[in-house]
């Protein structure tokens, strides 16, 4: 069958795929025909998106991608890719008068030094391919926009904005593209901690011209075009999937 | 913790709003300068004084500063 999308015959490696946006990517991907690594920090629910995998697939791989052994070890453990979806990611809500450099510092690592340190082991040591495509989940926050007691989240993701623009121009001599994906808010639990409640989330998706949240399937098809064949020609560009948010 | 600190610290979140308009029976949402940000400053404030993790339907269910006082102390 005709299908310009298709990730059969590549291996696909997914962080935060134990939850949320990283674990629907790890699912479609496999269901378009990848095979698909996955990585996260909790073995119970790796397991989960293990177990709602299609295909037979690779086992997954325990790592807490900001202990630089885990990094090292989840490295050595693969041998070739055909793409990289660096997902793990949290956020942290706090007005900025209160936002210290330590919850700055917790974030950065987790949505930049993590999977800046990842991409960039992948890349010197060869295991992604020629022709490999790396996507990072970026956001609409910090890139087209911000929300309330959003600045240490938004720094997080505006920064991986830069970082893929650059690393798309260094790595195009190896024919490897660097894409970004930027979703509005997605129907997780990324605000489980409870600071917001459901009843402001109800009022916010108001602000959606599509009127809902997104799902996370729905990133993952995004995902899904940056890392097939479709997309060969497209490197530094950013995915905007916000249901027309940022036209308001 | 006492009452009266906590409605100092309350009212220090606030810009416009006169401090003397903060007693432990102050309606605070319906104040003017209330809004989504001031609950989240209000959340950071209690988490940096008294290390208590407030929840929005903390704030929710709290008419008073008053009640607010309460939850967080029984959260100590």
């Amino acid at each position: 069958m005709y299908n310009p999308f298709s990730l059969e015959n590549k291996t696909i490696l997914v962080t935060g795929a134990s939850s949320g946006i990283g674990r629907a990517i790890a699912i479609e991907c496999s269901k378009m025909g990848a095979s698909v690594i996955i990585t996260g920090r909790n073995e119970e629910r790796l397991k989960e998106t293990h177990s709602r995998m299609k295909g037979d697939q690779p086992n997954y791989i325990v790592a807490d991608l900001s202990l630089p052994n885990d990094v090292q070890n989840l490295v050595q453990k693969i041998t070739s890719l055909n793409g990289l979806v660096n997902c793990a990611g949290l956020t942290k809500v706090l007005p900025f008068p209160f936002a210290e450099r330590k919850d700055f510092e917790e974030v950065m690592e987790v949505n930049f030094f993590a999977p800046t340190e990842l991409s960039r082991l992948l890349v010197k040591s060869k295991k992604l391919q020629k022709g490999a495509s790396i996507v990072f989940i970026s956001s609409v926050s910090g890139v087209y926009c911000s929300a309330v007691a959003g600045s240490i989240y938004s720094s997080s993701k505006g920064v991986i904005n830069g970082l893929a623009k650059a690393m798309a121009l260094d790595l195009a001599p190896k024919g490897i593209r660097v894409n970004c994906v930027n979703p509005g808010m997605i129907d997780t639990h990324i605000f489980s901690e409870g600071k917001i409640t459901q009843e402001q989330l109800k009022e916010d998706m108001k602000r959606y011209p599509l009127k809902r949240y997104g799902k996370p399937e729905e990133v993952a098809y995004a995902v899904i075009y940056l890392l097939s064949d479709a997309a060969e020609w497209i490197t530094g560009s950013n995915l905007l999937i916000d249901g027309g948010y940022t036209l308001l | 913790m006492e009452l009266q600190e906590f409605i100092t610290n309350f009212a220090n979140q606030f810009e416009e709003t006169d401090p003397s308009v903060f007693t432990k029976d102050t309606i605070f949402k319906d104040l003017d300068e209330w809004s989504s940000l001031m609950a989240l400053s209000i959340i950071a404030m209690v988490d940096e004084e008294y290390g208590v993790a407030l929840k929005g339907d903390d704030i929710r269910s709290a008419n008073t500063i008053e009640d607010l006082y309460n939850i967080i102390k029984s959260k100590k």
